[in-house]
C-alpha cells in the first residue's frame, strides 16, 4: 500500500469516439476534470452516460480521440497522440491498480498465488514485504491457501483489490467493484476502498450505480450523456 | 514471499482444462511413438542385417554365373536351379594376396516327401569341416558340434530342420531319394537365418553322395586392409563366376525396407503434422477463452513479450510431456513392434528390429520441443497482441 501518492490525473478536452457504422457515438464527450493525489472519487451516472469509457481512458487501458490526459508531469495523450501499448504498460504497472465489477481471478491459483501473480511480470521494491499487512488488512490472512472457487463474492473482490494493490499503486481504478454482490457486502469493499484512501492516502477513482457507495467518496461526479453534468 | 514462475502460471492454467490437456498431450505421444519407432526399426533393422552378414563369416561370395538376385537368394535363403563351378577355382582365389580364408561349399536340394503334408525341399550345404567352423565361429550349437572328419557320414541339423525332422544329437537321418543315412552330430541354435533350414554335411560327403564334384559356391574371408573394389574386379576376371559382395545383398535388402520406410515416414510426418494442429488448436481455443485473464494479466504490468512467453511455455509443456510420454511407450512396446513389423517383412534380420537409445530419446524429444516451438507461435502471438481493454470489456458486455 501506498502511504504517499506521486500522481495526479488532468484531463483537459477529452473526448472518446467510437464508430459503429457511419454513426459517430462519443462515449466521452469533452470531459475536464482533475483528480488529486490521495483523493476519493466516485463517478456516477445512468448506464451509457460513458463512466467507463472515462476510467479506463483515465487508466490508460484506453487511448482517447482527442484532448489531452496528463499523469502528474507526463502528458500521456495530446493533440490525437498517443503512448505506444508498451509504453502504456509501463505506466500502468508503475501507476495503476484496477478492479472490475468481474474479480478475474485464476481459478487454478490460490488466493496468496492470485494476489501475488503480477510479481510474475513487475515487482516494485519493497512491494513483497507488505503483502502480509495486505492479505491481513483485507481480512485474507486465514484464506491464503483456498481457491477461488471457495471464496464468497465479497471475499473474491476482496483478492481482486489484494492482487489490484500487491505492486503498491498510486491510483486504484475500481470500476462497478460490488456490482456482482450483495448490499451487505457491498457496504465491506466500500469501508475498505474508505480506509485504504484515509489510512494510506491511496488515491481512488471508482465508478458506480450505486449512489450509497459513491457517497464515501470525498468527491462525486456525475456523467450525463458523455458529459459532466454534476461535480 | 514466494514468486510464481511463468512457468507455474502456464502449468496451472493447462491444469484448468485436463481433459483437453491430456487428449493434446496424447495427439503428441503417439506421433512421438511413432517417429522413436520408426527411426528405433531403422536403426534396429540396419544393426541386426550387419551382425547376420558379420555372423555368415565372409564378406564376399563367389557363385557360377547367373542372376545376382537367385545369388543373393542362394546365400540366404537357399534356393533351386543350382549352377556349378571347378573345384580348382578355390585354390585360385586362396592364392590371391586379398584373401584371408576361403571355404568352399556344395548345395544340394532334395524333394522330401516325408516333409509336411505334401512333401517340401531339403536343403543339404556341403561344408568343409576344417575351414567352414572357423570362418563361422559364431554359429551357436544347441547340442554336439561340427563333423569329426572329412568324409563322415555325419550331418549337423539348424534349428528349425531339427524341429521339422524332430531329431537329436545320435540319431540317424536318411537322406531323401539316395537312401544314405547319416548320423546327426549337432544341432545349431536358431539364428534367424537360412542356417536354421539347412542340414550340413562334410564336403566329401555331399559329393560322394549326390554325385558331383563341383561347387555351387566358396565364401571368402577378405584381409581387412585389402582394397574390396580391387579384389572384386580381379574375381570377376576369373571364369564363368560372379562375385556377391555381402555390401551388394545388403543394399538390395535395404533398398527393399527403405521402400516400406518412405511409406511409414511419410505417415509418421501426417502424425506429426495432424499433433502439431491439435496443438495449435487447443492452445489458440485456450487463449480465446481466456481473454479476460490475459487482459488482467496486461492491466497488472505484463508486456506483450510476458504473454507471449507464457502461452508459449504452455505449449512446450504440452508437447514436452506428449514426447515423453510417447518415447516411453515406443521403448515399452519395442518388443510388441518387433513382433508385428517381424510378420510383416518379408524377410527379417535374426537381431532386434527396433533399436531405442539415449540418443534417439533425446532427438525425439528435440523434435517434439520443437514443434512445440513452431506450433506455440500463431497462438503466443495472438495472446501478445492482445489490448487489455479490448479483452475485458468483451467479457463486459457478454
Amino acid at each position: 500500500m501506498n502511504a504517499t501518492a506521486r500522481y495526479s490525473i488532468e484531463a483537459e478536452h477529452l473526448r472518446r469516439v467510437y464508430r459503429r457504422g457511419p454513426e459517430e457515438i462519443a462515449a466521452v464527450d469533452d470531459v475536464s476534470l482533475r483528480v488529486e493525489k490521495g483523493s476519493f472519487t466516485s463517478i456516477v451516472g445512468p448506464s451509457g452516460s460513458g463512466k467507463t469509457t472515462l476510467v479506463n481512458v483515465l487508466g490508460c487501458l484506453d487511448n482517447p480521440s482527442s484532448g489531452k490526459l496528463t499523469l502528474g508531469d507526463r502528458v500521456v495523450f495530446e493533440n490525437c497522440k498517443g503512448l505506444s501499448e508498451s509504453k502504456l504498460t509501463l505506466i500502468r504497472r508503475d501507476v495503476f491498480g484496477y478492479i472490475f465489477q468481474k474479480f478475474f481471478l485464476i481459478p487454478t491459483l490460490t488466493v496468496l498465488e492470485n494476489v501475488i501473480l503480477p510479481f510474475t511480470f513487475y515487482k516494485k521494491p519493497g512491494a513483497e514485504e507488505d503483502v502480509g499487512r495486505l492479505l491481513k488488512a483485507l481480512g485474507l490472512d486465514k484464506r491464503i491457501d483456498h481457491l477461488p472457487g471457495q471464496l464468497s463474492g465479497g471475499e473474491m473482490q476482496r483478492v481482486a483489490i489484494a492482487r489490484a494493490l500487491v505492486n503498491k499503486p498510486d491510483i486504484l481504478l475500481a470500476d462497478e467493484p460490488t456490482g456482482n454482490l450483495d448490499s451487505a457486502r457491498s457496504e465491506e469493499i466500500g469501508r475498505t476502498l474508505q480506509e485504504l484512501n484515509a489510512r494510506d492516502g491511496l488515491t481512488i477513482v471508482l465508478v458506480t450505480h450505486n449512489l450509497r457507495l459513491a457517497a464515501l467518496a470525498e468527491r462525486t461526479i456525475e456523467l450525463h450523456d458523455g458529459k459532466i453534468a454534476a461535480a | 514471499m514466494k514468486k510464481l514462475s511463468v512457468f507455474q502460471v502456464a502449468y496451472k492454467s493447462l491444469l484448468r482444462k485436463k481433459t483437453r490437456s491430456l487428449l493434446t498431450i496424447l495427439g503428441i505421444a503417439m506421433a512421438a511413438w511413432v517417429l522413436v519407432s520408426l527411426f528405433g526399426f531403422n536403426r534396429g533393422y540396419e544393426a541386426s542385417l550387419n551382425k547376420d552378414i558379420d555372423n555368415l563369416g565372409f564378406q564376399m561370395l563367389v557363385v557360377a554365373k547367373g542372376c545376382p538376385y537367385e545369388a543373393a537368394t542362394l546365400m540366404l535363403k537357399g534356393g533351386t536351379g543350382l549352377k556349378y563351378m571347378n573345384e580348382d577355382i578355390a585354390a585360385s582365389v586362396a592364392a590371391e594376396p586379398e584373401v584371408e580364408g576361403v571355404t568352399p561349399m556344395l548345395m544340394q536340394v532334395v524333394f522330401d516327401p516325408n516333409k509336411g503334408q505334401t512333401g517340401g525341399l531339403a536343403a543339404f550345404l556341403g561344408v568343409d569341416p576344417v575351414s567352414f567352423p572357423k570362418m563361422k565361429s559364431a554359429l551357436p550349437f544347441k547340442a554336439g558340434g561340427w563333423f569329426k572328419g572329412p568324409e563322415a557320414a555325419e550331418a549337423v541339423f539348424g534349428y528349425e530342420v531339427a524341429e521339422l525332422e524332430q531329431r537329436e544329437v545320435g540319431d540317424l537321418y536318411l537322406i531323401p531319394e539316395k537312401e544314405v543315412e547319416v548320423k546327426v552330430v549337432g544341432i545349431l541354435e536358431r539364428t534367424g537365418t537360412q542356417d536354421d533350414g539347412t542340414i550340413f554335411l562334410p564336403i566329401k560327403t555331399v559329393q560322394k553322395v549326390f554325385g558331383v564334384r563341383e561347387l555351387t559356391s566358396i565364401g571368402i574371408k577378405v584381409k581387412k586392409d585389402a582394397d574390396m573394389k580391387t579384389f572384386e574386379d580381379k574375381l570377376y576376371k576369373l571364369p564363368d563366376v560372379q562375385v556377391v559382395s555381402l555390401s551388394q545383398v545388403k543394399t538390395t535388402i535395404m533398398t527393399l525396407v527403405s521402400t516400406a520406410r518412405v511409406m511409414v515416414l511419410s505417415i509418421a510426418v501426417i502424425a506429426v503434422l495432424i499433433a502439431m494442429m491439435g496443438v495449435i488448436n487447443t492452445v489458440l481455443m485456450s487463449v480465446m477463452e481466456r481473454r479476460q485473464e490475459i487482459g488482467i494479466l496486461k492491466s497488472m504490468g505484463a508486456m506483450a513479450s510476458d504473454v507471449f512467453k507464457l502461452v508459449w511455455l504452455e505449449t512446450i509443456v504440452l508437447c514436452v510431456c506428449g514426447g515423453l510420454i510417447g518415447t516411453g511407450l515406443a521403448m515399452v512396446t519395442a518388443r510388441v513392434t518387433d513382433v508385428l513389423v517381424r510378420r510383416l517383412l518379408p524377410y527379417s534380420p535374426s537381431g532386434g528390429l527396433v533399436a531405442i537409445d539415449g540418443g534417439l530419446v533425446l532427438m525425439t524429444l528435440g523434435v517434439v520441443t520443437a514443434i512445440g516451438l513452431a506450433a506455440g507461435v500463431y497462438p503466443s502471438w495472438k495472446a501478445a497482441r492482445m489490448r487489455p481493454l479490448d479483452t475485458i470489456r468483451s467479457e463486459m458486455e457478454s
